[in-house]
């Protein structure tokens, strides 16, 4: 848009419009696509990178949806969403909407290339000055520091935003660590949190992830907890280890899927990098530009990547 | 400007605010001593049996009402395609979608293949500002003019006209719906009067975040839901304040009109809506104010508008990139309310004859012509139709950002301090009293105080709130969120007596604090919860401060008032006698504005409340974070929804405790 605009310059309405039209015949047909935008910087890039060559590549239309996940998969059914470009793992909601054993309405589309880290961590000036606290043996030496306002004695724990997959209270207990979880609600509040913390040379430890634009800001440092093992998260209660790695996947509407099209071939072949998310994450968050722009700025980068992803 | 928030019952019935000159009841009536030795006897059994029977659920654990509620919504998703109540939401979806769409392509986004909307920002403005002068005068004239060059200004032209057009569609619908129900509400008889004023109560003190899930499941997301849930939220007061205007037409006047032989139907359209117009004007002023707040909440369902804007911002944690989108709903808001206000002083003038009808319908036509110069610019020029990007919005931003850095820098010591001291001495000892005692013990203490305090009247609601509580399993949740709510009424009290009492006495402070308490009411939470954050940490002390922001403008001008209300002549002879300043305010005006006091402090409980959910996003805890989790993950729906309806039944009981005390007091 503000391309044409800019090369248009002061022509009138209806030069533009016949210059869009023009363009739209083109491209030929791609038609719509329904991008549900869950509420992180990063799935914001995936989505907006995704939407940027389907949009300027193909010639389609995209919808930018802003959803949380649930809601998001309600939609497939509908017809009010057509993709959810990077799901972190949700067995109850692939239960109710995959073919197996739910309605059938949405479908797995395969990996998107990033890997879900999900671990606790502390800000860096902690971890230089106290490195026991990498390993969660030595925690509790240390639980009077952590403790607020919030936990009287014991120290705290920074829970995270109530959509994320989370054990920490039943790690905590099964590890006897001399913690309480105080959950933060919000991706917004564990940020400011942990920005706080690290500025102001506080004691806090917490739920984190990555991919995640902060760690351009802030190099949160992981805790080490038990290693995962197959299984060992099975039973929320008994859970006693780290997080696994998550591959992180693009979910699809069924009904979508099977009209086919450029668009549906465009979100299939999508796979891209941590590294590569957390570029457009920082352009958005960090360098305050749009994602439109963010994303046409690393697709004008690295159009062989992206040349990949185009149907053949 | 009003409120933005639920016109609560006692605020929409002015003429139940207790008359402000009576004798002095003695300090503490005998009341007030029984509710003391029931608090007395309630800690001495806490002191004993602290840590039993506290019914605090471990980590995930659900009970069956929570399984049946989500059974419920697993039901509804299931029979999606067949059920026919579902296909009908949907049409009606659909139908707000598609209507919601072609406004937008008309006038805020571009209608493809055209570059731009059917009618350019000019044009919109033309048409607004003619609209404005047509209703209201120039005054307002003016006034719109300037809001809608504000939204091109600060680079968010799209973002602002889209929360009109569902703000406008949805108080469209809820007039549609809410009028014939205003009259059945004014008209009826007492049961009829009582059902639908408690099934108003409930609807709101139902936390906005609780609609949301299920009218995204009924409704779909997009413009279809948000203007569904909009219209929720936007419709009790306009049935409220147009049924109490319809009701309070005097009993004189009808009986003179009914001896004339007239019908029930001519009696209501010749007699009663008329009267009663300048009401309906104030509940129509109320519904718009009400809708244009929960446009923003919708943004968490893809609502368009400016929510989303304010909803980004949370995302990358930029205070600057909220505010000013949130100071532009602001200021549609005053816009909004100066407009609805003036155009019912207005068409009152016209209709006692006092506007000069020819002049009037001269001057109109003549504005015309420059509005159809103007919507013909900006169907054929770029620069008419499309405004320029002018930076301002990333300028404002940054100067914001910085001012909050520096603010953050200089006073987070204190504010941290500040905050450990209330949560020493307020917030803990009062959690452990309510959330550590056993449930008996609570409930027998609450159905005590309310008895004592309310009488049967108050008791037996109480009863019934207790009893749900129990019922929707979330007991000790419940208790979390009551602590921080009296707390937070407390503080807003302290406020309320200081800022109240001083504008009440100082015309200037008056003026100055107005518009920072509408501001304070129509901001939307999201904008000031990074600030509040980095000042106070995740805890509950931000939830409070956060409810404080909301709560404590209602409560300060209810002092005001109050205070504002004692006589001159009475202060006059306090002052005969020579008493202090001090005096002046502590046993005469204080006293004489105790209604207003009750009044107030019942408010601000209730708005407090109302922001429960909001602490849930701030590391509260509480119900406000049971909501919050049932809305972002399916398999705790149920869940979520019992906490919905544990807060709607905390807020009735208090309610009905509060109102029972000052009922009582004012007597």
């Amino acid at each position: 848009m503000a391309l044409v605009l800019t090369a248009c310059g002061e022509s009138s309405i209806d030069d533009e419009t016949e210059a869009n039209e023009s363009q739209a015949a083109e491209l030929g047909d791609c038609g719509e696509i329904n991008m549900a935008v869950n509420p992180w910087v990063g799935y914001e890039a995936s989505a907006y990178v995704v939407g940027h060559v389907a949009e300027e590549q193909l010639g389609c239309k995209v919808n930018y949806k802003d959803i949380k996940e649930d809601v998001a998969w309600q939609g497939f059914g509908t017809g009010e969403v057509d993709v959810i470009i990077e799901d972190w793992g949700h067995p109850d909601l692939e239960k109710k909407f995959f073919a197996e054993q739910g309605d059938g309405s949405a479908m797995d589309l395969g990996p998107q290339g990033n890997v879900g880290i999900i671990g606790w961590f502390v800000p860096p000036w902690l971890a230089e000055e106290h490195p026991e606290v990498l390993d969660y043996k030595n925690l509790n030496d240390f639980a009077e520091e952590f403790a607020t306002s919030e936990t009287g004695d014991k120290g705290q724990f920074l829970g995270a935003d109530p959509s994320y997959v989370q054990f920490d209270e039943a790690i905590i207990s099964n590890l006897g660590l001399d913690f309480e979880v105080v959950f933060s609600g919000s991706e917004a509040a564990s940020i400011t949190a942990f920005q706080q913390a690290e500025e102001n040379k506080e004691f806090l430890i917490g739920y984190f992830y990555e991919p995640q634009w902060l760690f351009a800001e802030i190099p949160l440092e992981r805790v080490a907890l038990p290693p995962y093992e197959e299984g060992c998260q099975d039973d929320p209660a008994e859970v006693d280890c780290d997080y696994p790695e998550t591959v992180l996947k693009k979910i699809g509407s069924t009904s979508w899927v099977e009209e086919g099209g450029p668009g549906v071939e465009l979100v299939q072949n999508f796979e891209w990098t941590n590294d590569d998310q957390n570029t457009v994450a920082k352009y958005i968050s960090e360098d305050g530009m749009s994602p439109e722009d963010a994303a046409a700025q690393w697709v004008e980068d690295n159009q062989d990547v992206v040349d990949a992803w185009l149907p053949q | 400007m009003s409120t933005l928030a639920p016109e609560r019952p006692d605020a929409a019935e002015p003429e139940e605010r207790p008359p402000v000159e009576k004798p002095r009841p003695p300090l503490l009536s005998s009341r007030w001593l029984w509710a003391l030795g029931i608090i007395g006897l309630w800690i001495v059994i806490w002191a004993v049996t602290k840590g039993n029977d506290t019914l605090e659920l471990a980590g995930r654990e659900r009970t069956s009402v929570h399984d049946a509620l989500a059974g419920f919504r697993d039901d509804v998703l299931a029979s999606r395609d067949s059920n026919p109540i579902i296909q009908l939401t949907y049409e009606i979806g659909g139908w707000f979608n598609s209507f919601v769409d072609w406004l937008q392509r008309m006038i805020s986004v571009e209608n493809f293949p055209r570059p731009v909307p059917e009618v350019g920002w000019l044009g919109v403005t033309a048409v607004a500002t003619w609209i404005g002068l047509a209703i209201a005068g120039w005054r307002i004239a003016i006034l719109v003019a300037l809001s809608f060059l504000s939204f091109g200004v600060f680079d968010y032209w799209s973002g602002a006209i889209d929360l009109l057009i569902v703000t406008f569609v949805a108080v469209g619908v809820s007039v549609l719906i809410g009028l014939p129900l205003a009259v059945l509400l004014g008209t009826g008889n007492r049961v009829v009067h009582s059902v639908m004023t408690t099934a108003l109560d409930i609807f709101q003190t139902m936390p906005t975040f609780v609609y949301l899930a299920p009218v995204a499941l009924f409704f779909g997301i997009g413009a279809s839901g948000a203007v569904v849930c909009t219209l929720l939220y936007a419709l009790p007061p306009i049935i409220r304040v147009a049924g109490h205007g319809i009701r309070t037409v005097s009993e004189t006047t009808i009986e003179a009109t009914d001896s004339a032989g007239q019908t029930r139907w001519q009696r209501l359209t010749k007699v009663q809506l008329p009267m009663a117009r300048r009401t309906i004007v104030v509940g129509l002023n109320q519904t718009i104010l009400a809708a244009l707040s929960m446009a923003t909440i919708a943004a968490f369902i893809d609502g368009p508008g400016a929510g989303q804007d304010v909803l980004d911002s949370l995302k990358t944690v930029d205070t600057g990139g909220g505010f000013v989108p949130g100071a532009l709903i602001v200021v549609i808001a005053i816009m909004l309310d100066r407009t609805t206000t003036a155009a019912s002083e207005y068409s009152e003038r016209a209709a006692r004859g006092g506007v000069d009808l020819r002049r009037r319908r001269i001057v109109l036509a003549v504005a015309a012509v420059p509005v159809i110069v103007c919507l013909y610019l900006s169907r054929q020029y770029p620069w008419a139709a499309e405004f320029e990007e002018t930076g301002w919005r990333t300028r404002l931003a940054d100067l914001v950002n910085d001012f909050f850095d520096w603010f953050t820098d200089v006073f987070r010591d204190v504010t941290q301090g500040f905050k450990d001291l209330i949560s020493a001495v307020l917030l803990n000892p009062l959690e452990s009293l309510l959330a550590e005692s056993p449930w008996w013990l609570v409930a027998a203490a609450l159905l005590g105080l309310a008895f004592v305090l309310g009488g049967l009247r108050a008791l037996l609601p109480t009863v019934v709130c207790v009893a749900g509580l129990l019922y929707f399993g979330l007991w000790n949740d419940a208790m979390i969120t009551l602590n921080m709510t009296l707390v937070g009424t407390v503080l807003v009290m302290v406020l309320a007596l200081v800022f109240g009492v001083w504008m009440a006495r100082s015309p200037k402070m008056d003026l100055v604090l107005r518009p920072l308490l509408d501001t304070g009411q129509t901001i939307p939470p999201f904008v000031y919860m990074i600030p509040v954050l980095a000042l106070f940490g995740t805890t509950r002390f931000s939830a409070i401060v956060a409810g404080v922001v909301y709560a404590a403008p209602v409560a300060i001008k209810l002092v005001a008032d109050g205070v504002k209300g004692v006589s001159a002549s009475t202060l006059e002879a306090t002052r005969s006698t020579g008493s202090t300043t001090w005096q002046e305010i502590t046993k005469v005006q204080l006293p004489m504005a105790r209604g207003h006091l009750v009044l107030a402090a019942n408010q601000g409980l209730l708005y407090v409340l109302a922001m429960a959910v909001i602490g849930g996003l701030v590391g509260a805890g509480g119900l406000g974070y049971d909501v919050v989790l049932g809305f972002a993950r399916s398999e705790e729906w149920g869940f979520g929804a019992a906490a919905g309806i544990s807060i709607v039944l905390l807020g009735i009981m208090v309610d009905r405790i509060a109102r029972g005390a000052a009922d009582k007091t004012s007597r």
